[in-house]
């Protein structure tokens, strides 16, 4: 047998699984948080509703670095149906990051005003929870001079998975332009305690949810796909690349029933000066 | 002060503030000073970033703070008066947005010498707009025309702003008008996050290294850092030699500045070592009929041959492009284009989501 006259390189095959380099990424977004709060807006005490989940994590671990752990509040905000895992996860937060801690149970906010709406779903009372949760951080960013910080990532963003001005209405988002598993993916590098990381994502709205069976798909899954839509291919090239036709248009179908939410309200144009059609200003402007 | 081919150069990376002019100015001031102050005193040479009076996403906000390029003259003189020792000459280039006599908006960027005989020597408008992704300049200001190479006292320059610089094509029509050292101002929003720095900063380190080798010239590269609505700027501002050796480079955030001493023999030695330049000089009667049948989808849509037109007689005939100096003091309005774009005209319910 002959020795082989070359040898044969083979580019590895392309992994869809968007990436990210944990370290690069934390130094970004807390040079992200100290321009946009202290510099530009000399703003520089940040509230963060710490939920006990992975993407709230994150974000109070990046605060604490940012703007020291004495200038971030931690707010947790049960609902009596709240699991206490939430609770607890949500203390291992404040205690590996030191930030400062406040429990604010919304029960009786919520139930004051749902008590004349007994017949409200599932889907309105959690909707009620996540706007009485908005209302809760804005004023505790009042009442110590500061902003609330939003935890919403680009998966659950571009899925519409959210209340609208509701869990999506902080003015400062860190991690909204990071998918669900690069979210887990640095929750790892910053530390953020294991069971959080390891516990399924949870809205812990009702009893037992958890985010992937409610969008009926991992994020593993979820993330390759959006990551290639959102690179421009279609359905179709996403599919020939050897996805499964009904995880693709799951997909498709929940981002495209989904735009409005990533917008502000829907204005009638009715001259040559519309706010953000004519009259164009940047956010900093 | 260095011989006529060897002069002190310093690039300045900043983080304006959107819209506030004075405290712009201020920074500028603040860099005079810090580099008077500092070993060796003012440079011959200083460059800001792109857009380094007012922000770079500026969108409607344009107008407003746009200024014609003899206010930011103005500007400049006054803040270098207060801040830069008396007698003191030195040259700037520095991005601004710019509005003409005619109220036209502009990306511009200005070369000028201040001090004793002060003058404003250049205005360049940026060709190419990034109308793509996160950008929308062309929406907002309109295209320059033309890459000019104009006299320095520290020998023959061009600027491009940022994408220009991108498009490898104009660092050759500089070059072949004589350009010694590109100066490049920016605005370059970090992206890309899977590497150990912002994917752009890699791409940019590569065009500037690649280009200056190709055409045997320096690349003077200042970017813009601090965030603007969440897109943070990724500075790394540089020297890259004409060897396409990376001579000093900056952190790809943070507000710095860059200093390095140039010798303009650098360009002679490394065009002897790789004759790129003159190769392509050479072989230019061959290639530009080439370029010029090249299907150009117009604006109007249909794709068509520039073949007949008068760029490309010029070209076919064999016409070398004359070198543009070039020099003026009112807003680049009495700046000469260079020959060849003059010739060319170039530029030519859904459903409701769920809530949870």
């Amino acid at each position: 047998m002959s020795v082989a006259k070359f040898a044969i390189i083979e580019a590895a095959p392309l992994d869809d699984t968007p990436r990210i380099d944990p370290a690069l990424t934390e130094r970004w977004l807390i040079e992200f948080l100290r321009d946009e709060l202290v510099r530009r807006r000399g703003v520089e005490n940040a509230v963060v509703g710490v939920s006990g989940g992975v993407d709230s994590a994150v974000v109070a671990f990046l605060c604490a670095r940012a703007l020291g752990p004495a200038h971030v509040l931690g707010v947790r905000m049960p609902y009596k149906t709240s699991s206490i895992e939430s609770l607890e996860h949500g203390a291992l937060v404040i205690e590996a990051t030191g930030i400062q801690d406040r429990i604010i149970d919304i029960s009786d906010a919520v139930d004051g005003y749902l008590r004349n709406e007994p017949d409200a779903s599932a889907q309105r009372r959690g909707n009620v929870m996540a706007r009485t949760r908005m209302i809760a951080l804005f004023d505790q960013s009042a009442k110590i001079d500061g902003l609330p910080i939003g935890t919403g990532n680009k998966t659950e963003r571009m899925f519409g998975y959210f209340t609208w001005h509701g869990d999506d209405s902080p003015p400062i988002n860190p991690i909204g332009d990071l998918f669900k598993t690069q979210v887990w993916a640095l929750a790892r590098h910053l530390g953020v305690p294991a069971p959080i990381i390891d516990k399924p994502a949870t809205a812990d709205l009702i009893r037992g949810q958890t985010d992937e069976e409610d969008l009926g798909i991992t994020y593993a899954l979820a993330d390759k796909i959006l990551n290639r839509l959102l690179m421009g291919y279609t359905v179709a090239d996403i599919i020939a690349a050897g996805y499964e036709s009904k995880d693709v248009e799951l997909v498709k179908r929940r981002v495209d029933s989904t735009h409005w939410k990533r917008h502000l309200a829907t204005t009638a144009l009715l001259s040559t000066t519309a706010i953000n059609e004519f009259y164009l200003r940047p956010v900093d402007y | 002060m260095a011989s006529a081919k060897q002069f002190g150069l310093a690039l300045v990376q900043l983080a304006p503030r959107k819209g506030d002019l004075d405290a712009n100015l201020r920074s500028v001031g603040q860099a005079f000073e810090t580099l008077a102050s500092g070993r060796g005193g003012l440079p011959d040479v200083i460059v800001f970033p792109e857009a380094s009076l007012s922000g770079y996403f500026v969108e409607g906000g344009v107008r407003d703070v746009s200024l014609t390029a003899n206010q930011a003259f103005r500007h400049l003189r006054r803040v270098a008066a207060a801040a830069a020792p008396k007698r003191s000459r030195f040259d700037v280039v520095l991005g601004f947005y710019e509005r003409d006599a005619e109220g036209k908006l502009y990306n511009s960027a200005l070369y000028a010498t201040l001090g004793p005989d002060a003058r404003l020597r250049h205005i360049h408008r940026k060709l190419f707009l990034p109308t793509y992704g996160v950008f929308d300049e062309e929406r907002f200001v309109s295209r320059g025309r033309g890459v000019g190479v104009f006299e320095t006292p520290h020998g023959r320059a061009a600027i491009l702003i940022c994408e220009d610089a991108v498009h490898s094509l104009s660092i050759t029509v500089a070059a072949l008008h004589g350009a010694q050292i590109i100066y490049i101002p920016s605005a370059s929003p970090g992206r890309g996050m899977e590497g150990f720095e912002p994917a752009n900063v890699g791409m940019w380190r590569e065009i500037t290294r690649v280009a200056a080798a190709e055409h045997g010239l320096f690349i003077a590269y200042a970017g813009l850092v601090g965030f603007e609505g969440g897109k943070g700027f990724t500075g790394s501002s540089r020297l890259v030699g004409p060897f396409g050796d990376l001579r000093v480079e900056a952190p790809f955030s943070g507000e710095a500045i860059l200093r390095a001493d140039v010798n303009l023999e650098d360009v002679a030695v490394a065009r002897a070592a790789l004759p790129a330049l003159g190769d392509l000089e050479a072989s230019l009667p061959e290639l530009v009929p080439s370029l010029l049948n090249a299907p150009v989808q117009r604006r109007s849509g249909s794709a068509q041959k520039m073949r007949g037109s008068p760029m490309r007689k010029a070209r076919a005939n064999g016409e070398r492009p004359k070198r543009a100096v070039v020099a003026g003091r009112n807003d680049g309005a009495r700046t000469k284009r260079s020959a060849a774009a003059r010739r060319s005209g170039a530029h030519a319910k859904k459903k409701a989501g769920k809530g949870r």
